[in-house]
């Protein structure tokens, strides 16, 4: 039975058919190193999986193994030692058994072999992975040395092209120092040899002026002299001339500085004027800054009126003292350069808003202009819109009034209630009004009616009066006791007659009392104006003569029948003042026809 | 404008007298004196040689001749022509020759700078300075005739002497901080001396008339320095012209240096306003482009810089050249300190000079044209000449009535009309 080492497909696993006769077979303990893990699992799969041979399929069973192991490329058959017995021949069966101990040696072998190979294997990929690693780092290493370097290879070409171009510029500067060199030695060497020319034309003539001894001598032949260009005669020279020179030499000199310094000091004085203007016209500028609210300016405001106080003050003192003095020079020149600078700082910060006040005009400012600006424009809108809601409330008051009432009569009734107290006291009035019309009218008739009685009473008593006076001349003779009795009842007649008016008069008082009334107002006392008394009355109306006598008697009479009534003075003289009034004027005609 | 007819003259030497009356020229040999509006000529002298330098005398009395190679120097009379002065320098040489302001002395400097002889026509006493330095204008007399500013080199040290012309007494001898003097000019009012270095160190000095040094001025170190200085009218401005193309403008003051203003002559972009008249001159809008030409490196004394300076007579107006740019004269207004005007020629222009009375340029640059500007406008005119007259140089009459245009051997009056510019 030879070994027969096949390389073909052995793979069939040791899976579920197993050889019952295997089984069986004890182990070596020498061989349960590898084996033994191969073999453990073989008894469980086969008490797992129950015998394969039975007593029934002995014969099925051969020749299936037979069949194997020609699969396998065994020749060996085993054969039933008798047909139908249950045993074997020993013989192939044991040879069987043995090639295929031998193969399975031999596949557990490879299977180490194997086993050994993938150890070896996978520990070499192992090293293998741990060198790639170990690679990769060494690589990211050496490209982050290698951007280093990149870097630092970059810096040095830009050093190197400032380098190339600082020696271009140096290469430059040689090469033009080099030509200036060029054109230097070039220069000295053409001097250089016109020198030697020079010299050798020198020589030349000095030796022949050695050799020729002729001297020629020089001279001056002229026919004759001449005078001076300035028809001043030559003077000797003498130290006091020499000095003269140095003096007039000086003395141009001198007047050369003084009109160049008159020149400057025309010059400085207009520059002065200038900065002087200027200065004045920047503070001026400046001032009006002064009342602006802003904070940013306070400190110039004050710096200003410092500069104000001083500029004044150096006005003053200026004027006297000498401009061209170093102090007020430098006193201006600091005070110009003050003003520029201020100046310029308002000129700057009024950019500065200018540009701030373009670019912020959506958002809140700080700047303080635009606050008080704000605040100002938003209390004059809460002005405004007050008014406006005012004046809508009264319009709709307004509205309400016109139109919440549909009926005439109701808003006519509406409207009047406002005015109805007014409306009663106005009809009150019109009332009184009215009356006292009435009455005034009623006054006027009888006033009208007793002026024209009081016309023809005076009339009458006129007559009367003439015709007693007459009586009178003419009883200026014995006859006056008759007379007197006549012109006593003529007065007599006279009284009775003025005594109806006194009557009457006096009914008028109560009369008159109403014309005092004034048309709206509630009955006031009598005006207390000054008024003439009864006796003046009369008189004006002529109802008494002017004569004394005549007077006396009548006064005596009339005082008497004034004193009657003179119990209530005020009033009734007053009223009779009134009535005598109104007469008077109506009468007045009729004095004249009278008189 | 009217021309008169052309005239010979030889080496430039055309002047006219102080007083403006006399025209003199040269003719080789010859002076002749004409009357400026007539142009008739009045006095005809002959010298010995060829003239090299004529000048009059500064009260148009006497003519100067000076002929530099025989060393002799003739002086004519316009009162007396009879009258005749002959002055030999003798076996020293003579290389320049010029009247004393009041016009009784005759300065010569000799070969070599050896000396200045001075020579006095009213005693034919002589007085020697010794030393005088050579440079480009090592003396100078004052406005007003009082004083001569003389450049002296001693021990490779630079001084300046102070001489009252009178007499011709040393007033003022002191050392000047320079390295190499180059020239000295007195401001117009007589009391500020304008000393200024060579090229090599921009250094500008002003000492007052009794020697105190009042100032110094240095824009920069080690580039080429100072062209040209010319002061204003005024004496109140020192226009100095640089190497570096730029013009400082500088205000003198007495005590300290108030700041200078520079003029640069590269914006061109500052309105340049050229009005059009009758002539040939174009109105370009900004920017302009000036051709400019770059100077040989390697040369000495290069084509660079402000080299011509001048004032017009209001001190309102700077008329400004610069070497590398040299079709075109500047203009400037000094009391805006702006560029007026640009004035860009088809050549080089030879000279330029203002009219002593009005702020009017002319100017010429070597063609038969004459180029006159003014703050209202511009003119070319066309110098009609027979033959043609190339304008090389051009001064004005002192009343600023004519000009006169010197050609190579010819010469040309042009008489302005009253209204027109």
């Amino acid at each position: 039975m030879g070994e027969w080492w096949t390389t073909g497909p052995i793979g069939t696993s040791v899976g579920n058919y197993e050889i019952s006769n295997i089984s069986h077979v004890t182990m070596s303990p020498s061989r349960q190193n590898n084996l033994a893990s191969m073999y453990s699992s073989l008894p469980l799969s086969y008490n797992v999986l129950g015998a394969f041979c039975t007593e029934d399929n002995i014969p099925q069973c051969v020749s299936y193994i037979n069949q194997e192991l020609d699969a396998l490329g065994l020749s060996t058959c085993i054969e039933a030692s008798t047909p139908r017995a249950a045993g074997l021949n020993s013989v192939p069966a044991l040879n069987a058994m043995y090639e295929l101990m031998q193969i399975h040696r031999r596949h557990m072998s490879s299977l180490e072999e194997l086993e050994r190979e993938q150890l070896k294997k996978s520990s070499t990929l192992d090293h293998v992975q741990m060198n790639n690693s170990r690679l990769k780092d060494q690589l990211e290493l050496s490209m982050r040395e290698k951007s280093g370097l990149h870097e630092t290879e970059r810096q040095l070409q830009l050093k190197i092209k400032t380098l190339q171009s600082c020696l271009k510029t140096e290469k430059d500067e040689v090469q033009k120092l080099q030509s200036i060199i060029a054109s230097r030695a070039s220069q000295y060497s053409h001097d250089a040899k016109r020198k030697e020319r020079e010299a050798a034309k020198l020589k030349e003539r000095l030796s022949q002026l050695l050799v020729d001894r002729k001297d020629k001598k020089l001279a001056i032949d002229v026919l004759n002299c001449l005078g001076r260009s300035d028809g001043k005669r030559s003077h000797w020279r003498t130290a006091k001339a020499t000095v003269g020179h140095e003096g007039e030499m000086y003395k141009s000199l001198l007047n050369d500085y003084e009109a160049s310094q008159r020149t400057l000091v025309l010059e400085n004085a207009e520059l002065k004027k200038v900065l002087q203007q200027m200065k004045k016209e920047m503070i001026h500028i400046l001032s009006p800054r002064k009342p602006s609210p802003r904070g940013a300016t306070a400190d110039d405001s004050q710096e200003q009126a410092n500069s104000d106080g001083e500029e004044k003050a150096g006005d003053c003192s200026r004027e006297t003292l000498d401009q061209s003095c170093e102090h007020a020079r430098e006193q201006l020149a600091n005070s110009i350069r003050q003003q520029w600078r201020k100046l310029r700082n308002h000129m700057e910060k009024l950019d500065s808003q200018a540009s701030l006040v373009q670019t912020q005009l959506e958002c809140n400012q700080e700047l303080i202009l635009r606050e008080t600006h704000e605040d100002e424009m938003e209390r004059m809108r809460r002005e405004v819109q007050q008014c406006k809601e005012f004046i809508h409330a009264q319009q709709q008051l307004l509205q309400q009034q016109l139109n919440t009432s549909f009926d005439d009569e109701t808003a006519a009734l509406l409207n009047d209630c406002y005015t109805l107290e007014e409306k009663e006291r106005l009809k009150e009035e019109w009332r009184l009004f009215e009356e006292q019309k009435i009455n005034f009218e009623r006054e006027r008739k009888n006033f009208t009616e007793a002026a024209i009685r009081l016309g023809r009473e005076k009339k009458a008593f006129e007559e009367d009066r003439a015709s007693w006076l007459k009586n009178q001349f003419l009883n200026m003779t014995p006859f006056t006791d008759r007379r007197r009795c006549s012109s006593s009842d003529g007065q007599s007649a006279l009284s009775i007659k003025s005594e109806p008016e006194m009557r009457m008069s006096s009914t008028k008082t109560p009369l008159v009392k109403s014309s005092t009334y004034t048309p709206f107002s509630t009955p006031k006392p009598s005006l207390s104006a000054t008024v003439p008394s009864t006796t003046e009355l009369y008189r004006s109306l002529r109802l008494m003569p002017d004569s004394s006598s005549s007077r006396h008697s009548n006064r005596g009479r009339w005082q008497e029948s004034s004193s009657i009534e003179d119990g209530d003075v005020g009033v009734k003289s007053k009223n009779r003042v009134r009535s005598g009034d109104l007469s008077i004027f109506s009468l007045g005609e009729d004095e004249n026809s009278l008189a | 404008m009217n021309f008169s007819e052309v005239f010979k003259q030889s080496n430039q030497l055309c002047k006219v007298s102080p007083d403006g009356k006399y025209l003199a020229t040269c003719v080789q040999y010859r002076l002749v004196v004409r009357d400026v509006s007539t142009l008739q000529i009045l006095q005809l002298y002959t010298c010995l040689d060829q003239i090299s330098h004529m000048d009059w005398s500064s009260d148009s009395l006497f003519i100067l001749c000076a002929m530099y190679k025989r060393g002799l120097v003739q002086v004519w009379s316009m009162e007396q022509p009879d009258w005749h002065c002959k002055i030999d320098e003798g076996s020293i040489g003579l290389v320049s020759s010029r009247w004393s302001p009041d016009g009784r002395h005759i300065l010569n400097t000799t070969e070599f700078h050896l000396r200045v002889t001075v020579w006095s026509l009213c005693t034919k006493a002589v007085s020697y300075i010794k030393y005088p330095k050579v440079c480009q204008k090592g003396a100078d007399f004052s406005r007003d005739g009082c004083y001569m500013a003389l450049a002296e080199r001693r021990d490779c040290k630079d001084y300046v002497s102070v001489f009252v012309c009178d007499d011709w007494h040393l007033l003022r001898h002191f050392e000047t901080e320079t390295q190499d003097l180059s020239g000295l000019e007195w401001s117009p009012n007589g009391c500020v001396l304008a000393v200024w270095d060579s090229c090599l160190e921009y250094k500008v000095l002003l000492y007052s008339l009794d020697g105190r040094l009042l100032s110094a001025y240095s824009a920069y170190d080690w580039s080429l320095g100072v062209k040209s200085v010319t002061w204003s009218p005024s004496s109140q401005f020192l226009a100095i012209g640089s190497y570096d193309e730029k013009v400082v403008y500088k205000e003198v003051e007495k005590r300290t240096a108030v700041g200078s203003d520079d003029l640069s002559l590269h914006n061109i972009t500052i309105g340049t306003t050229l009005f059009n008249t009758q002539s040939k001159y174009e109105i370009c809008p900004p920017p302009v482009q000036i051709p400019v030409v770059k100077p040989d490196p390697d040369r000495a004394n290069p084509k660079i810089g402000v080299s011509t300076l001048a004032f017009s007579s209001d001190s309102r107006y700077l008329a400004t050249k610069n070497d590398n740019m040299a079709s075109v004269v500047w203009v400037w207004d000094m009391q805006k300190m702006s560029l007026v005007a640009v004035l860009q020629q088809t050549s080089a222009v030879r000279c330029f000079q203002w009219d002593p009375r009005r702020p009017r340029l002319a100017l010429c640059t070597g063609n038969t044209k004459l180029y006159l500007w003014s703050p209202a406008g511009c003119v070319s005119v066309q110098v009609p000449a027979e033959g043609g007259l190339q304008v090389q140089s051009l001064s004005w009459h002192c009343s600023g009535d004519s000009l006169i245009l010197l050609g190579k051997e010819q010469l040309c009056l042009c008489y302005m009309d009253q209204e027109d510019k």
